[in-house]
């Protein structure tokens, strides 16, 4: 691990700490409107001010963090799985069945999400608490979100089926199964971390703009989508330069994880 | 010593001009430019559905009676005077000689009844045809003279002179068919998609105080530009100079920058309500359709709301609270003796014990223990509308009630409250463009599609929707405005009293307009900046950019 990657990485802990601690450091119930105080600069009681129905920034900021940096890697982990039981699949047996995993990588990939996504959305039913409306959100993405990572993963599975250690272990009558979970998982493994790394910051991404569009996390319950919708007032940020905030904390966390990322050389 | 001469001439000449200028308050000419927020529909004054094509039909028809929308006074317009008969069946029209259409051609008394036939005509589908059809059967037009006009509808129409506001008079002889106009501007220039270019009537009747001819400008340039967002750049950089309609957050980012563009007119015709499904069919668990049913309820849920914060917060005061069907701002029909909601959480808990509610340990329960919780849908991308909702929510749990925001893509929350009417509580807004109560008549006949927290029923499901139908259809068909007055007093009187949509707010009319715009009188009512266009014109900067 580099020093920039350790550096990283304490970055992500003490994130994780304090999104962790929320409810310690921050007492403040973040769906509670302080209505005397709409858009509050920075105070004792509120350090990062208010938001425009007059709620606490910071303990917004910190649930929102959790429930962002929460869910997104569970997303990410089921994308990546199904990418990876898929991908490695397809890569060992060829044939028909990698034409028709690829070609429906290639189908879903040509859908336009955003539709499929509203319309999934509309067709949920109405009365599911704000965490669940939450969870259906990240799982959605996490269904969908696969397709990308499973093209990689069958090129790299093409490769590991010609190799000699496949062959002997063909050859001493491993069964596929086997084959699949003991010779073919190990060998592709840091493949499969670095695509549940690249998909974090990416669902991170994809909740905040749908958050944005009004169709990710509901309110009251805060995540990084629904505080960056705060954005939408650009005029104000010059004069409430502390609204920045959600947005640093975003680019922090999505430039860590891509520094923790797996280099080249131990991928391979 | 010549050429000496000749710059110190020249100097002066250019200074004395200078001076002059800018000593006018404003003068004739310019182009005035401002955005409109889609393609126009159509051109053909009689088929207007929507807001472009209605701007252009305001900037260049010619109607014959016109609703000063500062004053909300019916005013002569093509004719000099109107006498309504028969219970409102008849009206009579004299009508302004030597006039002209822009194009040259003559306006007789045969340009009104051709109009009238081609709105009535039920081929043509007119839009506005359509509010003057009180009954099946035909419209008798007679043109006794060439200054006068008498229309005989098959049945009285409420409020009838004050529909002719809308009906732009056609040339029945004109080649240029509709584009004959005899307001004070016509299209000269149509880019689609990119903007309608309206020039000065030559031929336009009004004259001002002094007998100038009007209207003052030389042409309005309308850019389509269906993002409210870049419409607001673009004033800002002064490329366009008024905003007809604005949101109260841009209203108080223009107000911080340059106080002098914007203008408040005070609460107008819009509201923003919530109500809840009452349709039997719907696909709701029985407990949740008896508590919709239940007038106390409804009330308590009104009552268990602090409109005045949503005002402040929401709005940031450029609203009032809203307490029945009818705007203050609409200063004949609305009933100014309903009382006033007050916020008071506790009074809404007396209402609902009364109901057979009870709150245990911060929760309500009904009289089966059921936990009251409530989804409210209203249409995603709609801030101040997710504010309102997030803003109830804290009320409401004050009373025990958990309620759930759900944001839905418009086509997606129009599918559930007009058809399958899956939903439970649903928060929107009513653009209301008519002052007369018969606008809306298909709000509140309960056979009506948009009565919509019971849509389409085939007998009144309560007894005071069944008062309601009664009232509304006696007011529809009084002679006099006094009695329809009262009946609709009556109306409002019913839905203060049974709350089937829980009115929120009302939003207040805000317009931004240049300075160098001179004349301007922003009203409640729409067009709330340009509609004393013909008065409209340039002042000495009229240079765009001229607000910054």
């Amino acid at each position: 691990m580099s020093p920039l990657q350790k550096v990283a990485a304490i970055i992500l802990c003490m994130i994780f700490v304090l999104m962790v601690l929320a409810t310690i450091l921050v007492p403040t119930p973040y769906a509670r409107q302080f209505r005397d105080v709409p858009n509050g600069g920075p105070s004792t009681a509120h350090p990062l001010g208010t938001d425009a129905l007059g709620r606490d920034s910071l303990s917004r900021l910190l649930y929102g963090t959790r429930v962002s940096l929460l869910l997104a890697p569970a997303a990410a982990l089921l994308s990546t799985l199904i990418a990876a039981l898929l991908g490695s699949a397809a890569g060992l047996l060829g044939g028909w069945f990698e034409r028709i995993v690829l070609a429906l990588a290639d189908l879903s990939l040509a859908l336009p999400w955003l539709f499929l996504l509203l319309t999934v959305r509309a067709m949920l039913p109405l009365d599911v608490p704000p965490m669940l409306s939450v969870i259906i959100a990240f799982l959605m993405m996490g269904l969908l979100g696969w397709q990308a990572s499973v093209r990689v993963i069958c090129a790299a599975a093409r490769g590991v089926r010609d190799s000699d250690y496949l062959l002997l272990a063909r050859s001493s009558g491993c069964k596929p199964v086997r084959l699949l979970l003991r010779q073919v998982a190990p060998n592709l493994r840091p493949l499969f971390y670095a695509q549940f790394c690249i998909s974090i910051p990416l669902f991170i991404l994809t909740e905040a703009n749908l958050s944005i569009l009004g169709l990710g996390v509901m309110e009251p319950m805060p995540s990084w989508g629904n505080l960056l919708r705060g954005f939408e007032d650009f005029s104000a940020l010059a004069a409430n330069p502390w609204r920045l905030v959600p947005l640093i904390l975003l680019v922090t966390v999505v430039m860590c994880f891509q520094l923790i990322l797996p280099s080249q050389e131990v991928t391979q | 010593m010549r050429r000496a001469c000749a710059f110190v001439f020249c100097s002066f000449v250019m200074c004395w001009a200078t001076v002059v200028r800018a000593e006018s308050p404003g003068r004739s000419g310019g182009e005035l430019h401002f955005c409109v927020h889609g393609e126009p529909k159509t051109f053909n004054p009689l088929l207007v559905e929507e807001d472009s094509s209605e701007t252009i039909r305001y900037l260049t028809g010619g109607v014959l009676i016109r609703l000063n929308r500062q004053t909300q006074a019916l005013e002569p317009g093509l004719a000099v005077s109107w006498k309504v008969s028969q219970g409102g069946r008849r009206i009579a029209f004299r009508l302004r000689s030597g006039l002209r259409f822009s194009d040259g051609t003559p306006f007789t008394a045969e340009d009104v009844a051709y109009t009238m036939k081609a709105l009535m005509d039920p081929q043509l589908h007119s839009p506005t045809g359509d509010s003057f059809r009180s009954e099946e059967g035909q419209v008798d037009v007679q043109t006794p003279a060439s200054d006068s006009v008498v229309v005989t509808f098959p049945a009285p129409v409420a409020g009838l002179e004050r529909l002719f506001d809308q009906v732009a008079i056609l040339s029945a002889h004109s080649p240029q068919k509709e584009m004959a106009v005899l307001g004070p501007f016509y299209v000269a220039d149509y880019s689609p998609g990119s903007y309608v270019l309206l020039r000065r009537n030559p031929n336009y009747w009004k004259k001002d105080q002094q007998g100038n001819p009007l209207p003052y400008l030389d042409s309005v340039r309308l850019d389509i530009q269906r993002n409210r967002d870049i419409e607001l750049l673009r004033f800002r950089r002064g490329e366009i100079h008024l905003i007809n309609a604005l949101d109260a957050e841009n209203f108080d980012h223009l107000q911080k920058e340059t106080p002098a563009v914007v203008h408040d007119a005070g609460p107008g015709l819009d509201s923003e309500q919530m109500w809840f499904n009452q349709v039997p069919a719907a696909p709701l668990p029985e407990h949740k359709k008896n508590w919709f049913r239940v007038t106390e309820f409804r009330k308590a849920i009104s009552m268990a709301i602090d409109r005045a914060d949503l005002c402040r917060i929401v709005f940031g005061g450029h609203a009032q609270p809203a307490f029945g069907p009818v705007s203050p701002a609409n200063q004949f029909w609305f009933n100014s003796s309903l009382p006033v909601p007050k916020y008071d959480s506790a009074g809404a808990l007396r209402l609902l014990a009364q109901a057979g509610f009870r709150l245990e340990g911060g929760t309500l329960r009904d009289s089966s223990a059921n936990r009251v919780e409530f989804t409210v849908i209203t249409n995603a991308g709609n801030k101040s509308r997710e504010q309102m909702v997030t803003m109830i929510q804290q009320d409401l749990s004050q009373i025990g009630i958990r309620v759930n925001l759900v944001t839905l893509d418009f086509p997606s929350l129009i599918e559930r409250i007009t058809r399958t009417y899956d939903y439970e509580a649903c928060l929107l807004g009513l653009v209301n463009t008519d002052l007369d109560p018969n606008s809306q008549m298909n709000v509140w006949l309960s056979s009506a599609e948009n009565h919509q927290w019971n849509p389409k029923q085939p007998n009144p499901a309560t007894a005071w929707e069944a008062e309601l139908d009664r009232l509304m259809r006696a007011q529809s068909s009084a002679a006099t405005d006094k009695k329809r007055k009262s009946d609709f007093d009556k109306v409002q009187q019913i839905v203060a009293e049974q709350q089937p949509f829980i009115y929120l707010v009302n939003k207040d009319a805000m317009s931004a307009i240049s300075p160098a715009v001179v004349g301007s009188a922003p009203s409640v009512l729409d067009p709330h900046a340009f509609w004393n266009a013909e008065l409209l014109r340039l002042g000495a900067d009229q240079a765009l950019g001229a607000q910054k």
